[in-house]
């Protein structure tokens, strides 16, 4: 277990936060790694709160638990943070990402007193400009690759846009928009 | 050469489906397993296998669709979970009375109420006494694996009976992991063709199926199933000695994890058992405590002497179960193994904890609070409580 990392993901029902969590599964597992990407799953409704989550290892991974004491998280929806502790666990030597256009100054006042790095990514912004359209899961998905470094960033656009390829190929319009969000996160978090 | 994929459970199974490409499968969907069926559908739709996909009303019909299928001659399976294997108990008895060897995927699925749609092993802990033989899975890997097996299983002649393929819902269904697949030639010759020895559309032996059967013929039937499912204990095993011999992934009745030198033993079935194994390696490294798990993959047939034989040398054992039976005296594997021990003359302290209802989770923590409370038995010989709760508010 010491050398898995795990992530949790918040976000609401229909945002694409399970999505990410088995894109990035998908990508880790191109990497060479041994990987979970698993939802927990209650009433689905759009805009309910769901939480997925993501081990990522160098060796074989057996827990099939939630993970409570996760290394990173990730929040694609800021709306969540005044409803739901989403630090609670959280490895201060990890970080936390959060989607929204504040900087992370005006966001740490409500993590519950978290003291690890916290990054702001402006998903909205991204997404509009690359895709045209409000897709956070994207952004989101990179910001939490550049945070966390489970591999290596350019290697994590040649898996995703294999990824995309597969994911799209009856809408391949919308492949180059994703990769362009994917860049441009990459190039806005600075770690 | 292995296959290195990344899968949900319910796409290993409906892959290990496509490789076996089988000629009937009836099905309804239900959450958690609506998947499988709606994989395989792709799959016939594409043209990658030419599998007749019955669509039907109820899971009441899919079970009786797979049934007339398998007794004209056809390999034949289904899928489900929860209520969907309730709405087939009638049926459930039917295919294995009449000895049909049908497999059905069950992704193991709380029964109502309250209505709930996670993990729980009720629904097929419910039909143990149906006469199916029951095959659980820890993960996706197992799952796919198993599943290979089971043809080979249910369509041998000392066996002629009805597979479940069981694995959790959601935690391994919808959970994505590392596996490795077989290739689909290696597959092919591994679980070969169906050619049924006496089957309904067999114009040249006109026969009956599923007759009444009067007092005088009834309990002859009966003890024929058991002997049946005895017979399996033997194929289970050399199914999983030819699979070792393809893939190298060895299988039993269950596996001993650390069990070997144990002084305190967790048994418990299905996806658990990974954390469980995560508490076991922790313990012994932090403490150098023996602790081991004996997981079940086998429970239909039930391989009681094996178990109590796995278990001798332990001082005291916890028996985790994912279902209640309602006896107010703990679950099914609880009451088993106990008997087990029993028959096999030892004499230990045993305790039965309820864990993981309707999806409760069960973390590698409260997995060590089992072992810390099994040291503490088998130290003053007392057991507190015959039956408990894990993660439970009072």
């Amino acid at each position: 277990m010491k050398n898995t990392v795990e992530i949790r993901w918040h976000g609401r029902g229909g945002q694409g936060a399970k999505t990410a969590a088995l894109l990035l599964a998908d990508v880790a597992f191109k990497a060479g790694k041994y990987v979970q990407g698993f939802p927990e799953y209650g009433p689905e409704r759009m805009g309910a709160p769901i939480t997925a989550y993501n081990r990522i290892s160098d060796e074989k991974i057996t827990v099939h638990s939630n993970i409570y004491d996760p290394d990173y998280v990730v929040v694609v929806d800021e709306g969540l943070l005044d409803s739901i502790d989403v630090t609670a666990g959280l490895n201060p030597e990890g970080a936390i990402v959060v989607n929204s256009a504040k900087p992370a100054s005006e966001i740490i006042p409500k993590l519950h007193g978290y003291t690890g790095k916290v990054y702001t990514v402006d998903a909205h912004k991204i997404s509009v400009a690359a895709l045209g359209k409000y897709f956070p899961n994207s952004p989101m998905l990179a910001a939490i690759v550049a945070v966390s470094k489970v591999m290596d960033k350019e290697q994590f656009l040649t898996e995703m846009e294999g990824s995309y390829k597969h994911k799209f190929s009856k809408k391949p319009e919308v492949i180059d928009g994703n990769m362009k969000a994917l860049r441009m996160t990459l190039e806005e978090v600075l770690v | 050469m292995a296959i290195r994929e990344r899968l949900s459970g319910n796409e290993a199974v409906a892959y290990a489906i496509k490789q076996i490409n089988p000629d009937v499968m009836p099905a309804f969907p239900i959450t958690p397993s609506t998947e499988i069926p709606q994989y395989v559908a792709t799959y016939i739709a594409n043209g990658e296998i030419d599998t007749e996909f019955i669509p039907v009303e109820s899971e009441h019909s899919s079970m009786s669709a797979t049934i007339g299928a398998s007794a004209a001659g056809a390999r034949a399976l289904t899928a489900t979970s929860s209520c969907g294997l309730a709405l087939m108990w009638e049926e459930l008895y039917v295919a294995a009375s009449n000895r049909f060897p049908i497999v059905l995927a069950l992704v193991n699925r709380a029964l109502s109420g309250p209505i709930n749609i996670n993990a729980d092993h009720s629904d097929s802990m419910g039909a143990r006494d149906s006469g199916w033989i029951q095959i659980y899975a820890e993960s996706n890997q197992e799952a796919y694996d198993n599943f290979l097996q089971s043809f080979r299983i249910s369509e041998h002649k000392d066996v002629m009976l009805p597979v479940m393929i069981c694995q959790d819902g959601f935690i391994t269904s919808h959970g994505v992991e590392n596996i490795e697949l077989v290739e689909d030639e290696l597959v092919k010759d591994f679980v070969g063709e169906y050619n049924p020895e006496h089957y309904l559309l067999n114009s040249k032996e006109p026969m009956a199926v599923g007759p009444y059967a009067v007092s005088n013929y009834y309990m002859e039937s009966k003890r024929a199933q058991t002997e049946a499912l005895k017979n399996a204990k033997k194929v289970i095993l050399e199914v999983a000695e030819e699979f070792e011999k393809m893939t190298g992934r060895k299988y039993g009745f269950f596996e001993e994890y650390k069990l070997d030198d144990a002084d305190y033993a967790i048994v418990i079935i299905g996806s658990a058992a990974g954390t469980c194994k995560a508490a076991v390696d922790d313990i012994r490294e932090r403490t150098g405590k023996k602790v081991g798990i004996l997981k079940i993959r086998v429970f239909r047939p039930f391989p009681e002497e094996e178990i109590a034989h796995a278990l001798r040398n332990v001082k005291s054992v916890a028996i985790l179960d994912r279902s209640e039976m309602f006896a107010a005296t703990g679950g099914p594997l609880g009451a088993e193994v106990t008997a087990a021990l029993y028959r096999a003359g030892q004499n230990k302290e045993v305790v039965n904890y309820l864990y993981g209802l309707g999806g409760r989770d069960i973390t590698v923590t409260e997995f060590e609070d089992v072992y810390n409370e099994l040291e503490r038995m088998a130290e003053t010989h007392e057991v507190r409580d015959n039956f408990k709760y894990i993660g439970l508010r009072e």
